[in-house]
């Protein structure tokens, strides 16, 4: 499964930052075409993007692209116009049910077969925005083979609670459970929300650390400066590197002795400790995790 | 008994000092810039001179900016009719670019000014130099007051070698004034004068750390050249330009100091808050200053004792018997343009508009061990990688390292920092990959037509022209 520990938000119609958001270490790019593009720039923003996407340069990135909502006079096109280009994942905001994906789905595989892409191609990301979707995170998960993980949205969501964010997320606490719960079930990745304070440094770590040991896979960023604090977080120690090669080697080593089972220093040695090891190594390739 | 002697230098007012000064048409005037962008001493005392007028002036400053719009009155009224500067910019440099003047402008570095004095090319009559505090025989400083601006690193020489030098004070302070960054022995005049300079334009608080992603992602890239470039070593010597990526690689390089238990032996330059702050950390013993970047800069020059003045001949001329650059070891410069070749230039834009200084680029470059250069690959829709510079400003012979937000490139004659930073798993890029990925991003810009009329040129640090900017056609 690809790492996505950062999915970084850049809005398309800022043509500047469409220009080079490549440059930054960032597991993926998410161009919002929804949110963060005012009504009058829903066109250029889309155009933008279609060039963009077909430029060299993103070819080696990940793309994901939050569309506008299929209820409004953009969402198709935008579904059009981003698979034509070759997005790799679609973002759905607001997903209140398993319905909204299958819905979106039904879209995408038209915009593949009219633009001549492979027909399941296009992978798609879930994100969950209210708590009829959180209650719906289950079916959410399981709506469709495209789905690569589901997200959480939390500042609608908060709104919807009749709460705000507080500094701990107690207020997430369920929805984020909820997310982690039902993804984990379908076999799929969870991304928390963004930190909207770029300038709080302390806060973002802070949150970063919660989610990461509640078992996300990754977050939202809204500013590269995120990037390399988020990576550090998820980064193993240089011990649990140690560690991860030892099981690694211990494994190989059982195997190609025909052994079913390897052990380590008198422990054994099963699928999910190996697992779990690879994972280990795959974060370590932005580097070690450098104490704060 | 000669009573009169001991305040024989004060004068009244600045036409005072002018006509004791014995200034007469064609000669040649000098100031200082450690005001930067705040500075109203140039503009107040060439308007003086215009009203008593004089006619057909070298105006040599160590440097121009954006504040210096109104020279282009006098240089229309015959009052200036040459230029020696280290940078022009804002309406200026607009109108000199666009052929305001008969006589081309002299570029200079801050080092190859010392040189031009020194051969007697640039021959100073009479130097006017602004000093926040002084005592009435002419010790002066910078280091307090509210036009603070630190060093008088570039002052110091006008003191020197001008056959007249004004100092031109907001504080007269009771003989004898010290420390004397201007020494009485080099005064001839002593003026007061209500403000020498905007202080929230002059370098206001402390230079702000740049928030901007990508200046702090290049400053990143740079820190990590240098820690893994074989030239970072405890006792090692720094300098950073002023822009905003090249500012930032300290904030990289501080943790990497800390953790290696490395300490540099000085750091050099322009100095910075952020210098003055890993100084106080213990991170750099000893900072030689040519000029202060902000007040706290400047403040730390009157505080710390290892926070040292140096004239621009002891910072950067290379026929001067020492200059601190050649003892450096480590440079990190900005660039406007750099070519396939590492060539650089700092003082034109794209457009081929002059909107820069060569200031102490090409003098760091050649002194230095390793000499870093860090740009973005692209401004806005505009490749600052080029296959030729517009303008030549630090021939690539100097310039060992690219840092761009791209990648980074060596240059192929410095073999050893290649092999060293790739086998600290560092990735490196031709210079010429990296000039196809900016073309891919920006396709290919149509060149500039220029008239055939000299608007400056550009003097390497040695005083030979090393290239000429030309006139943009319309």
């Amino acid at each position: 499964m690809k790492l996505r520990r950062s999915m970084l938000f850049v809005p398309a119609s800022n043509a500047a930052m469409v220009s080079n958001s490549f440059i930054y270490d960032t597991d993926s790019i998410m161009f919002d075409l929804e949110d963060s593009v005012a009504l009058r720039e829903k066109d250029s923003a889309r155009l933008i993007l279609f060039n963009a996407l077909q430029h060299p340069l993103y070819q080696d990135k990940e793309v994901v692209v939050r569309v506008n909502s299929l209820d409004s006079a953009f969402g198709v096109d935008d579904v059009n116009a981003v698979v034509a280009a070759g997005v790799d994942v679609i973002r759905l905001a607001k997903t209140d049910s398993a319905q909204d994906v299958i819905d979106m789905e039904a879209v995408i595989e038209h915009a593949e077969q009219a633009y001549g892409r492979p027909v399941g191609s296009t992978k798609l990301l879930a994100a969950i925005e209210s708590a009829l979707g959180i209650t719906n995170a289950k079916e959410i998960a399981f709506a469709s083979k495209r789905l690569i993980g589901i997200a959480l949205g939390a500042e609608d969501y908060v709104r919807n609670l009749k709460t705000n964010r507080s500094a701990d997320g107690i207020e997430l606490l369920f929805a984020r459970c909820s997310i982690i719960q039902a993804a984990r079930a379908a076999g799929i990745q969870c991304f928390d929300t963004v930190y909207s304070d770029a300038n709080n440094e302390a806060g973002f770590i802070h949150e970063a650390e919660l989610i990461k040991q509640l078992g996300f896979d990754g977050k939202s960023l809204i500013n590269p400066r995120q990037i390399d604090i988020l990576h550090n977080i998820y980064a193993p120690t240089l011990k649990e590197v140690d560690h991860a090669q030892a099981v690694i080697a211990a494994a190989t080593e059982a195997e190609e002795k025909g052994l079913g089972v390897a052990s380590l220093n008198g422990k054994m040695v099963d699928a999910p400790i190996i697992e779990r090891a690879r994972l280990t190594l795959e974060r370590a390739v932005s580097g070690i995790r450098e104490e704060l | 008994m000669n009573t009169n002697k001991q305040d024989r230098k004060l004068r009244s007012d600045l036409k005072d000092a002018i006509l004791a000064s014995g200034l007469k048409d064609g000669d040649t005037i000098s100031f200082h810039h450690a005001f930067r962008n705040g500075d109203l001493l140039i503009n107040d005392v060439m308007a003086t001179i215009a009203a008593m007028g004089f006619k057909n002036l070298t105006l040599a400053s160590s440097s121009l900016t954006d504040c210096h719009a109104p020279l282009v009155e006098h240089i229309k009224a015959g009052v200036i009719s040459k230029i020696y500067t280290s940078g022009l910019r804002g309406h200026l440099a607009d109108e000199i670019s666009n052929g305001l003047m008969q006589n081309p402008v002299e570029i200079h570095s801050h080092g190859g000014r010392v040189h031009l004095i020194q051969s007697g090319e640039l021959n100073i009559d009479v130097a006017f130099l602004g000093a926040p505090i002084t005592d009435k025989f002419g010790n002066a400083n910078a280091i307090s007051g509210n036009a603070r601006c630190g060093s008088l690193g570039y002052a110091k020489v006008d003191a020197n070698y001008a056959k007249h030098t004004i100092i031109l004070a907001e504080k007269l302070v009771p003989y004898p004034n010290s420390p004397a960054s201007i020494a009485q022995d080099c005064v001839d005049s002593v003026v007061l004068v209500n403000q020498l300079g905007d202080p929230s334009k002059i370098g206001g608080g402390a230079t702000r750390m740049t928030t901007n992603p990508r200046e702090l992602l290049i400053a990143k890239k740079a820190a990590d050249v240098i820690e893994h470039s074989g030239y970072f070593y405890d006792g090692f010597s720094l300098q950073t330009g002023s822009g905003g990526a090249s500012l930032a690689v300290t904030r990289f390089l501080a943790p990497k100091m800390i953790k290696n238990n490395i300490t540099a032996a000085f750091g050099l330059g322009g100095i910075t808050a952020t210098m003055v702050d890993l100084h106080q950390q213990g991170l750099i013993k000893k900072l030689l200053d040519v000029q202060s970047f902000d007040a706290t800069a400047a403040d730390s020059l009157a505080r710390n004792e290892n926070h040292i003045e140096i004239s621009a001949n002891q910072y950067a001329n290379p026929t001067s018997k020492g200059a601190a650059v050649d003892q450096l070891d480590v440079v990190i410069l900005s660039a406007l343009e750099v070519d396939t070749e590492f060539n650089v230039n700092v003082i034109t834009g794209s457009d081929g508009v002059i909107r820069g200084a060569s200031g102490g680029h090409c003098d760091a470059a050649v002194g230095a061990k390793l000499t870093i250069v860090v740009a973005p690959l692209v401004r806005g829709r505009i490749p600052t990688l080029v296959p030729k510079v517009l303008n030549l400003v630090t021939r690539g012979d100097s310039i060992d390292v690219l840092v761009t937000d791209h990648g980074i490139a060596v240059n192929p004659a410095r073999q050893d920092i290649q092999q060293q930073l790739q086998q600290n798993g560092i990735e490196l890029m031709t210079i010429e990959a990296l000039q196809q990925r900016a073309q891919l991003i920006t396709g290919v810009p149509s060149a500039i037509q220029y008239t055939d009329k000299v608007v400056a040129n550009v003097r390497y640090r040695d005083g030979s022209v090393i290239d000429r900017i030309y006139q943009v056609a319309h």
